[in-house]
């Protein structure tokens, strides 16, 4: 209902991982120190679901497009990706084979022996 | 000729080809009818064509851009709203979720190494297994080359979500629990679409996969990388 509380609530969440950056100079990105600092917050029950849940099921729904800008940039690398093809290729993709096995197994062995 | 390259417009094209490629996955699931992809093809092909050049894209792409924080900020509701599920497994959710962020770092940094990459593409690669807002972030902190972590963060995104299943189930892993987290932690949000098609409850678990590896890969991989050094110059 509120969609400008929403946002106030979203950005100020956002604004204070941006401070926390600017304070510490720490490495993390602002953006997971806001979201960090937003489930804090519903989970103190400072805020309720209720304030921040419309405007945040819009935008985890529609996560995707956000993907596209960067995406279309690649055409600026285009030399420099098709120079690296094969270890980009071989890299990613035997990599992403290892962390679905490794991050299975762990988790099932770990489950069976609780 | 100029009008084609007008802000307004290309706002409106990237949108209208993003909801045009939702059109066609909900009308039939296959694999490249993804919208994302839809939408970048046409589109590079698009600037390439008739020659315009990124940084007049970018006028109408940095207002699309510009939604990536505020979404990673939202993701704290799937977190708050299964913490219930999450609380009682924490053990086992954090160690392998662990265990997978730095196999997910170290392979991809040795391999990329020993297959003869550049060292900016080798950082690049580093953060390849989180979804898009956090890759972006932390291949910008590492001093990596953003675009390209966008290419490999969706090519590991739709690489994991096709082969992720049958890859657990010819490892005879078979609890629903582990697959859907290995699946978010190995493919983020497109690993996360997946399984939720089998299941809400593969789905839940995939998010928190998603999630997780996000805040550990955002910490862990300045570190990682730091002690990885040596071996890449």
């Amino acid at each position: 209902m509120n969609s400008i509380k929403q946002l106030a609530i979203i950005f100020g969440c956002l604004a204070f991982g941006e401070l926390i950056v600017y304070l510490t100079h720490v490495k993390i990105p602002a953006s997971i120190i806001g979201m960090l600092t937003l489930w804090g917050l519903l989970q103190l029950k400072i805020i309720r679901l209720k304030d921040v849940e419309g405007l945040s099921a819009f935008l985890i729904k529609n996560m995707g497009i956000f993907f596209v800008p960067p995406c279309v940039a690649m055409i600026n690398y285009f030399g420099i990706m098709s120079k690296s093809l094969v270890p980009i290729l071989v890299a990613t993709l035997a990599s992403t084979i290892l962390v679905v096995f490794v991050t299975g197994i762990t988790h099932q062995f770990l489950r069976n022996r609780q | 000729m100029n009008y084609l390259s007008n802000p307004v417009f290309l706002l409106f094209l990237t949108l209208t080809l993003y909801a045009f490629g939702n059109y066609l996955t909900s009308k039939r699931k296959w694999i490249l009818f993804n919208p994302i992809i839809i939408s970048m093809v046409v589109l590079i092909n698009y600037c390439l064509v008739l020659n315009i050049p990124y940084e007049q894209y970018k006028e109408a792409g940095q207002y699309i851009d510009f939604f990536l924080q505020p979404s990673i900020v939202a993701l704290a509701i799937p977190l708050y709203t299964q913490w219930e599920h999450i609380k009682k497994q924490l053990f086992p959710i954090i160690t392998s979720q662990l265990a997978g962020c730095i196999v997910g770092v170290v392979s991809v940094v040795l391999l990329a190494k020993w297959t003869g990459a550049e060292n900016d593409i080798i950082l690049s690669l580093a953060p390849k297994s989180v979804s898009t807002p956090i890759a972006l972030e932390v291949s910008k902190s590492i001093h990596g080359i953003p675009s390209i972590t966008a290419a490999c963060v969706m090519m590991t995104g739709i690489f994991g979500s096709m082969v992720g299943f049958h890859i657990m189930n010819l490892s005879q892993i078979s609890n629903p629990m582990s697959q859907g987290i290995a699946m978010g932690t190995a493919s983020h949000a497109l690993g996360t679409l997946k399984a939720m098609e089998v299941s809400k409850k593969y789905g839940a678990f995939a998010s928190v996969g998603m999630i997780f590896n996000g805040i550990l890969t955002s910490i862990l991989a300045p570190i990682i990388l730091r002690f990885l050094m040596p071996y890449l110059d």
